[in-house]
């Protein structure tokens, strides 16, 4: 079994307008950069993928990665916790001239309802968002004296991750905090594309530092000294 | 006559962070919200062990690092960067609300646009215009042991921030244990604020006029006192 593909363009070349897209990320650690920018390239040069709902916590920074993908006008859509940010321009334009839908989900809500998916889970309960706005018209139950919200599982068809350290069977690491929604992300897609630093070619990775085990990966490419999107942000560029 | 003058003699951000810090156990597992709340972490009493808790997925974290010495891939859930201390931990989004709403914090301190008497609080939306961004501002009001508040008393332009009923959009209900003001520290239970502390300069009906709901008193009132200049 071998999932490595040699370049991004590759990766990312059968994501259809219209697909749902997970992408990996919080702020501005964990993002597929890479990956998001190949999927732009093709957009500008063949006019696909576009209509696409993207999931992520955020909708973009600056002008590049999720911001550049909005930008470019190839978002129909974003579910995500927060998009209100200090250099979400791309994201609020579009959003405040009524030209890209938002699903609004509290950031632990929209982890779990990832994480669900991946396990096969279509429904949960939780506490958070009951007797506010974002609760309106769901289902809500009492357990144990408390009130709980119904939640669903998210799906998507694709998930664009980053890890660290990923072999040629798909098993992953991540680096610090830039794990965030990967993993979860990895587990709930139909097909997950992810782009790591460091790609061994034998199946050399010490099984206890897995974290993506390889069963939640279908496409792993390396893309070495990754782009960070703090620093790009920082620095002003623009895809 | 009592001469309070409330925007002159309430306390400052750093001296409401301080008296929060003061009531943060040692052991405990404790988040901070984003923005003021963060500023407690400062206050936190000498020989006190307390592990921090950040929602993008990290236990354990200090200081912030100097200046050209930030890894944008270790940051907090406000987005800057951040050192490890000793013993900290990584893990994933699902882990971490798990963490927050699983009852595994001892203390979760949020700031607020308004809260009631009930323990509604109301802290990621004044109204429906702009772009609406939550967060995990809803998760961190349930699950921890103590859920508190730090806030100015009353908002810049003098109106009470503790109100009978909550006008802006609710982030949780019934949730919050203890409010933090510039004049105050108060309980919430069975539905009404009992004060526990004011400020000694400011008199019972002058603190009551500032304040939207109806204070209650059971025991004690403290004299509420906090160091001078704090930064």
């Amino acid at each position: 079994m071998d999932k490595t593909i040699s370049s991004v363009a590759e990766a990312v070349a059968d994501i259809p307008d219209g697909a749902d897209v997970m992408i990996g990320g919080f702020g501005g650690s964990g993002a597929p950069i890479e990956l998001i920018h190949a999927l732009i390239d093709r957009f500008r040069a063949t006019g696909s993928p576009k209509k696409l709902t993207v999931i992520n916590n955020n909708a973009g920074n600056g002008f590049i990665g999720i911001a550049a993908m909005i930008k470019a006008g190839m978002v129909k859509k974003m579910v995500c916790s927060f998009p209100r940010s200090s250099n979400a321009e791309a994201f609020n334009e579009k959003y405040l001239a009524g030209e890209i839908e938002l699903d609004l989900v509290p950031q632990g809500t929209l982890a779990e309802r990832i994480r669900a998916a991946g396990a096969g889970i279509p429904a949960f309960y939780t506490p958070t968002s009951f007797g506010t706005e974002l609760a309106e018209g769901k289902p809500t139950e009492e357990f144990d004296g408390k009130m709980y919200v119904r939640e669903r599982w998210l799906k998507a068809d694709f998930a664009l991750i980053k890890g660290e350290k990923g072999d040629v069977v798909g098993n992953m690491t991540y680096r610090m905090a830039a794990r965030n929604f990967n993993p979860l992300m990895a587990m709930a897609a139909e097909k997950t594309i992810a782009q790591v630093a460091e790609l061994v070619e034998t199946r050399s990775i010490d099984p206890q530092q897995v974290v993506t085990p390889g069963i939640f990966v279908d496409a792993i490419v390396q893309v070495s000294e990754p782009e960070q999107e703090e620093v790009l942000v920082r620095t002003g560029v623009v895809y | 006559m009592s001469n309070f003058n409330i925007m002159e003699d309430k306390l400052s951000n750093a001296q409401i962070a301080w008296r929060a810090a003061q009531d943060i156990d040692d052991g405990s597992y404790v988040n901070l919200g984003i923005g003021f709340p963060e500023m407690i972490a400062k206050f936190q009493p000498e020989g006190r062990d307390v592990t921090y808790h950040t929602e993008n997925g990290v236990l354990g974290f200090g200081k912030a690092p100097a200046e050209g010495e930030e890894d944008w891939d270790l940051i907090n859930a406000g987005k800057k960067a951040i050192t490890l201390n000793p013993g900290a931990s990584f893990f994933h989004h699902a882990d971490s609300f798990a963490m927050v709403r699983g009852g595994h914090l001892d203390l979760a301190v949020l700031g607020a646009y308004q809260v009631a008497p009930n323990g509604d609080l109301a802290n990621w939306r004044v109204g429906s215009k702009g772009v609406p961004a939550v967060g995990g501002a809803m998760d961190l009001v349930h699950g921890a042991k103590r859920v508190a508040v730090v806030t100015d008393h009353i908002t810049k332009k003098g109106e009470p921030k503790l109100v009978e009923q909550c006008a802006f959009p609710l982030t949780g209900v019934g949730c919050v244990t203890r409010v933090y003001t510039s004049l105050a520290v108060l309980d919430i239970s069975e539905g009404k604020f009992i004060l526990r502390e004011k400020l000694p300069s400011i008199s019972m009906d002058e603190l009551q006029a500032v304040t939207g709901a109806t204070l209650h008193i059971d025991g004690d009132v403290a004299d509420l006192i906090v160091p001078e200049n704090l930064k």
